[in-house]
Order: structure tokens, then sequence, then C-alpha cells
């Protein structure tokens, strides 16, 4: 519990002080101005979609790798890792090189947000697809022999049956998936110099100095994160049921 | 499910496709754009003094922050699993608290602590001893970061593992020390090597909380990646080749991470 | 050495009881099998004899000295898992020099006691291979020659037998009975499996919910049941005339004799050996006699068949005590059974 409390509580309580050390007056400037709400709707509604379209390629990717058989699956398997292992600014460069400025393959979203929402997806993709992997090998496949054997076609077996089952799995890769895009850093920050990114605000406010306004961003930013990760859960284990 | 061929044929197709432009592009331009100008520049990229002494700092930063974070994993690990302690649960949730918190925060958070003005800042700074902007500073961000690894790879392995063989310990005799380091330590090696290799692959890559932590003076606070990141930023002589060097520099420390990572979790992942 | 446990109670959580108030003597060097269905507690008490769980109240003695609060190192008892607790990561060798080695014995000794127990075992040529490499039943001697390497006092058996197929449960049975007859440590060992427990105890204490309902030799619990719950855990029963007998100890009869009873046969069942003959008695309920082929052919019977019935009243050779209908109560010995 010691080594906890000085590595990461101390630390915590320590931001949320600093945001509010001048007064909420001077917390809501920080958090209200126009840099830091479009800074947090971007990160917000980036996140969202990412996350989203990661949940839905990552579950095609696992149910891919698990059921489907095709010379180099496993090697496939295994670079499914790559972006857990892989420094996220050597991500941040190679995307900017391949899909920005004087791309070789011809497109160029530099200064976007699409190609921040691809470095996100980069990000998480190991999420869900390793979440749901497990849960997709245990399931017990004579449970959809049984509906098929009584008449139910592949997409209701697989909407009624198999989703179900996969759905924890899914929610939590998600909602590991959003708090990472949240708070992105590394991949992102060679790719969002005219996107307000919630990040990227943090760190440049911390770079000139004016900490109490990163503090304040900071403390909306986990909030907001916080907030949307709740709502997940509860989502998650209503529907559960 | 029997899957008819023509939804098999479609989603393995878009499951490539994606991987190919989300995965496996971005790797192989790294690759590509290092090698661009010839094996000998992108070798001399990676061996000016600053890149060397951003190799040894992050060599050095993992080799701290790793094992201090596999004890803190293992023992935290045990106690919730094991023991019948209160508060195992607002434990557990506070662990989480570095994957949603954004590294910058995480820095942030560091200077206002250890700081000059930080709340311990002024103990630290009378004693002489620099955190902020100095790798012992960078260190305590390396393990902020990568704190939960551990512990959420060896607490599943601790569950299934069971206590029967502990308890089949201690009827023979084994004192609790004994029946820990033979028998449950043995037992949860796969979570605690998982784990490592887990957690050393975010301590090379970390740049967002030490980026807010270093003085990004090279060649004493600048590791590999803040120095992929300063090479882009602002490109010396070598322009963006050697940002591209460093990356593949990093790249290649992160694919034997990641071959480490394949080969520990066989039982566990396979995609049979 | 001898082990006791005394006046043991134990509730987990506020709701379930599963020992109450239970005394059990076991002597030195015997074999005695603690027997009942799930939930009777029968776990739970081997488990605060080895101190694996600690009971609410009582005293646990082992060779008459006071062990209740001692942890199982202390102890100096052996334990085997109904699934082995192999450890799975050391060889079989190692598996079985545990004990040994913690103790820092010299390692000449170790080996030497390693390599006798293993051939005890049978599993000298498996020294090198790893637990999960051996069968069920291998795995299970392995863990005996374990717990037999330290010497206990007394070894602890936890339905040892109940995760093995069953060709190989009777395997074991008789070779450890035939161990038990070499090496003479005090065991106690659990199972909810009866003929296990009469086939291989010189002592069965009959337990069920929380309670030790009798303890005695196989042929005591079986001949003279103390309660109904003993007599039709034990064997089959039939319930004739309001009382509970053994089907083969029903006679029946072609014409109406003293004390005998009217009832239509229903069913003839030929079970190979012996035969089954179902009736139903006027009141309606049924009962169950059982026959010797020779019998029943001498009777030609068959469904629809009016014959007597008369249960076991202490006349006749292999008459049974008949336990009385109200729980728990006794009813002296017949005078006149065996």
């Amino acid at each position: 519990m010691l080594y906890l409390s000085v590595f990461v509580l101390i630390p915590v309580a320590a931001v949320i002080d600093k945001a509010f050390s001048t007064g909420l007056g001077d917390f809501w400037t920080s958090v209200s101005n126009s840099i830091s709400r479009t800074a947090l709707e971007n990160t917000l509604v980036i996140s969202l979609i990412v996350a989203v379209i990661s949940a839905v390629m990552g579950t095609i990717v696992a149910w891919v790798l698990i059921r489907d058989e095709f010379p180099g699956k496993r090697l496939l398997n295994a670079i499914i890792d790559l972006p857990f292992a892989l420094p996220t600014i050597v991500a941040s460069l190679a995307l900017l090189g391949l899909y920005g400025t004087g791309s070789p393959v011809g497109v160029n979203l530099a200064l976007t947000k699409t190609i921040i929402g691809v470095a996100l997806l980069f990000v998480t993709l190991p999420f869900v697809v390793r979440s749901v992997q497990p849960v997709l090998l245990e399931i017990d496949t004579e449970v959809e022999e049984a509906a098929s054997s009584l008449g139910a076609a592949n997409s209701v077996t697989f909407r009624r049956v198999v989703l179900p089952a996969l759905r924890p799995a899914i929610v939590s890769g998600t909602a590991l998936s959003f708090a990472r895009c949240m708070g992105e850093y590394g991949s992102i920050v060679l790719l969002a110099t005219k996107v307000p990114i919630a990040s990227l605000i943090i760190y440049n406010d911390v770079e000139s100095g004016t900490t109490q306004s990163a503090a304040g961003l900071s403390v909306a930013l986990l909030v907001i994160t916080l907030a949307i990760l709740f709502g997940l859960r509860t989502w998650g284990s209503i529907r559960g049921r | 499910m029997v899957v008819r061929p023509f939804w098999r044929y479609s989603l393995r197709t878009v499951a490539l496709a994606y991987l190919a432009v989300l995965l496996i592009g971005p790797v192989v331009f790294i690759f590509i754009k290092t090698f661009e100008h010839g094996f000998e520049t992108a070798w001399s990229y990676v061996t000016t003094p600053a890149a060397v002494s951003a190799f040894w700092l992050s060599v050095l930063i993992a080799a701290i922050a790793v094992p201090l974070n596999t004890i803190f994993g293992v023992g935290t690990a045990i106690v919730l699993i094991r023991s019948k302690a209160r508060g195992r649960r607002l434990l557990d949730a506070l662990i989480d608290i570095p994957f949603v918190v954004s590294p910058v925060i995480a820095g942030l958070a560091l200077v206002l602590v250890y700081g000059i003005n930080g709340w311990f800042g002024s103990w630290f700074a009378d004693h002489g001893i620099q955190i902020i902007y100095a790798p012992a500073g960078m260190i305590i961000a390396t393990v902020f970061v990568s704190l939960p690894f551990c512990v959420r790879e060896v607490a599943p392995v601790l569950m299934e593992v069971g206590t029967e063989q502990e308890q089949a310990a201690t009827t023979l005799g084994a004192s609790s020390w004994q029946t820990f380091w033979r028998v449950t330590l043995p037992s949860i090696r796969q979570g605690v090597a998982y784990g490592v290799v887990l957690t050393t692959a975010r301590a090379l890559g970390e740049i967002g909380a030490v980026a807010v932590v270093s003085s990004n003076v090279l060649g004493s606070t600048v590791s590999l990646p803040l120095l992929v990141k300063y090479r882009t930023t602002t490109p010396g002589p070598g322009g963006i080749t050697a940002a591209y060097a460093t990356g593949t520099e990093l790249a290649v420390m992160s694919l034997i991470v990641l071959l480490a990572m394949t080969l520990l979790s066989p039982q566990r992942k396979d995609a049979r | 050495m001898r082990i006791d446990a005394e006046a043991i109670y134990k509730r987990f959580g506020d709701e379930f009881v599963a020992l109450d108030d239970v005394t059990l003597h076991v002597p030195e060097g015997s074999l005695t099998a603690l027997l009942g269905p799930s939930g009777s507690g029968k776990s739970t008490l081997l488990r605060i004899m080895a101190g694996l769980e600690t009971p609410d109240s009582g005293v646990v003695r082992i060779g008459g000295r006071d062990f209740t609060d001692a942890r199982p190192q202390e102890r100096g008892i052996g334990f085997v898992f109904q699934h082995y607790a192999a450890f799975t990561h050391m060889s079989v060798y190692d598996n079985v020099a545990f004990g040994l080695k913690i103790r820092k014995r010299p390692k000449a000794e170790v080996r030497a006691k390693v390599d006798e127990l293993l051939e005890l075992v049978g599993l000298t040529q498996w020294g090198g291979q790893r637990p999960h490499q051996l069968s069920g039943g291998q795995r299970q001697r392995m863990a005996l020659a374990r717990a037999l390497a330290i010497e206990p006092r007394v070894l602890l058996l936890d339905e040892p037998f109940g995760a093995l197929d069953a060709n190989v449960r009777g395997e074991l049975r008789r070779w450890l009975r035939r161990l038990h007859d070499e090496q003479h440590v005090t065991t106690v060992l659990v199972t909810h499996d009866q003929e296990e427990a009469m086939e291989v105890a010189d002592t069965v204490a009959v337990m069920n919910k929380a309670r030790i309902e009798q303890v005695g030799s196989p042929r005591d619990v079986y001949d003279r049941p103390a309660t109904d719950f003993v007599m039709s855990f034990l064997g089959p029963i039939s319930k004739v005339d309001g009382k509970l007998v053994r089907p083969h100890d029903v006679t029946i009869f072609l014409a109406e004799e003293p004390g005998t009873i009217e009832a239509m046969v229903k069913r003839v069942v030929h079970l190979g050996f012996e035969v089954r003959v179902e009736v139903e008695v006027p009141d309606g309920s049924r009962a169950t006699a059982q026959l010797t082929r020779q019998r029943t052919e001498e009777l030609e019977l068959a469904a629809g068949d009016i014959v007597y019935i008369r249960p076991p009243s202490g006349s006749g050779p292999d008459t049974v005590r008949v336990a009385d209908s109200a729980v728990g109560q006794t009813r002296t010995a017949d005078p006149q059974s065996t």
C-alpha cells in the first residue's frame, strides 16, 4: 500500500489539489476557455468513435483468428501484440510518414483528425482482440450447434447465443481502449500539431509553466473519462444479466 | 457455427485488410525508411553519443522500474487473491489508476509532488537530490505507468492454480516462506514472466510522463522515445532519417519483447 | 499414534453447521473410514484433524497431546487430497522428497528414503517424470508416497480415489489395504462410497448432517445399524409393514403362514446372479424381496401371482436386526439373531 501511495496516490491527489488551488473560478476558466473546450470535445469524440470502431473490428479480428484457418495465422496472431510492445512514438512516426505529407501511398491525412483516429486505432487494437479471444476459445460450440439444429440462421445464432457470451469481454476491452484513447500522448504527439487534443494541451501548459490550468484540464479530462467508464460498466452489467 | 464460405472469406478479408493498413504497413514502412540511405548511415545515427546515452538511460530506467513493479505485482496479487484483508476491492480499483490516467497527467502529478515547489520537493532539494528534470523522476514516472501489468497478469494465474498445492506443502511441514518460495512462486512463474515482459515493454516505450518530467537535455535526460520525438521535431543534420533510425532501434527492441510475449503465452492466448 | 477428536463444533458463515458436537477416537494403527454423503461433515472433520481448518470449539489430540491450536506443519500428519495436489512444476522424485528436503535432511538419506518409497508404491521408473505425465492412479500413489516420506504419526486421506475411474479405484483400494497391513500407520479415510469403506476399513464411522451416527466394524454397521439412516446408507433397504428390512431377508411363501402378509407380485427382475421381486401389499405400498435364482425357480414366480411375504423377525438363520421407523431410535438385539 505504501508503495502504491508513494508512486500513485499522492501524485494524483496533488493534481486535484493544484487544479483548485487558486479557487473554483480559476478552475472553471481553465476548463471552459475555448481551447480547453475544443480539446476536450475533440478528445472525447475521437475517443468514442475509435472505441466503437476498435470494438467492432477487434471482435472481427478475434473471430477470424479463432474460428478461421489460413496460412500465416499464427504469425498474424503474434503480431496483434505489436501495439503493446512498440513504443507509441514509433507508431506516431510511422503513421506520419506513411499516411501524412509525402506519403508513398498517396494519401495525406496530416494534421487531420483522421490520422489521429488511425493512430488511436493502432494503439487500441490489441485490447478488444485479446479480451475476446479467450472467451471465444472457451465457448462451447455445442450450444451453437443446438441452435442451428433448432433452425436458427447463423445471424440469429450469432446475435442470440455468441454475442451475449462475448459481451462482457467486448465491453471490458472497449473500456480499456476508451481510457487509453482519452489519455494517449505518444502516438499522436507528432500528428496533432494543429488539432487541439487534451493531452497535448496539458503537456504544453506544463512546459510553459501554467501548471494550474494544466491541472484543471487534467481533472476535467479524468472526470469525463471516469464518467464514461462508469457508464460503460453499468450498461455492461445491466445487459449482461 | 458452420459459416458459409462467402462470409468466411469476407470476414477474413476485412480483418486482414484492417491489420495490413493499421499494423503491418506502418512497421514495414519504418524499416524501409530507415535503410533508405543504406545500413551504414542508419547505424551512424544509432551510435551518436546522444543516441548511445539515450539507449543506456532507457535501459537503466527499465532495469529499476521493472523489478520494483514485479515485486510489488506479485505481492499485491497475493494480497488480492489469497488474503482476507479488508479493503481488497479498493486496492483492486486503485491499481487500475495508471491505466485510466493519461501519462502526461502522471508527469504533471509528479512535478507537483516532487518538483522544487512541490509537496515533497523542498525536502528533496534540501538534500541535494533532484527528482524532476532528472533521471530519478523519469524512473518514478515509468514505475507509475507500468505499475498494473504484473499484478494483472499474476492475479488470474494465482487464482487458477488454487491453494491445494500450498495446503499440501504445509501438511508436509513447510513454513510459510518455504511454501511461498518452493511452491507458490514456481506455480505462477508463467504469469510473472509475462507480466515482466509487458512491464518492460511499457517501460521502454514510455514517453508521455517522462516527457513532462524530463529536462530534455540530450545526453542526460533523454531516453530513446524522447530522442525520436526530439529528432522529429528538431531535425539535425540527418534529418528525419535519424529519427527513423532510432525508431527502428526501438522497434527491434520491441520485437524482441514481442517474441518473448508470444513464446510465453501459448497456453493462454492460442488462436487455434 | 492414536488420534482423537472431542466435542468438535464447526460452523461456516452464519447458517451452515458442518460439525455438531462430534467425537471420534481413532485407535493407534487402525484404518478408520469416515463414511457419509456430501455435506455430512466428514471432510471438515478430517481437515480439522489435519489443522487445515480450526474448530469453533473442541479438542484434537494426537498421541494424547493436545494439538488443537497447532498449525498443519507442526502436527506430523500426512494428508492426501482428492485431486492429488501434486507439485506440478517438480518431478515425481522431488515431490516425494519435498518433505525431507525442507527438513534439511542429508542428500544420501533423502535419496534412500525416496527410492524406498517409490518402490513401495510401484513408481520407481517414473521418478524423473512430471505429475502431468502420470495417470490419475499413479499420481495418487505418488501423493501417498509423498505423505509417507515424512513418517507421519497419522495418515489422513480425503476421498483419495474419488477422482479416479471405477476399476482403478478398486485396484487402489485393495492396494491401500495391503499397504496399511504392512506399514501400520494410523489412517483415517474419508469416503462417500460404502463399498469402499466396508472393503478397506477396520472401523467405520457413519456420518450424517454434522453428526456421527454410528461407529463400528463394517459388519457391525451393516448388520446392526443404529439408525434408519445408517441402515439405508450401507445397503439396500425395503419397507415392509412399516419397518425397514434388507430385501435379502424377506422370505416368500406360496401359502399363508404365521406372520406373513399377503402381496401380489408386480415384477420379477432377473439381475443375473440374483432375482429381485417387486410386490405390492394391500395398502398399496411396494416392497422388494431378493431371492436366489434357485429359489425363484422353485416358487415359479410370475407377475400377477399372489404370495405371502414375511419380514425377518427372529426366526431363520439369516435374519437381521430391524431398525425402527422412528429416526434415531434403536432396538435391542433380538436374542435369537446372529
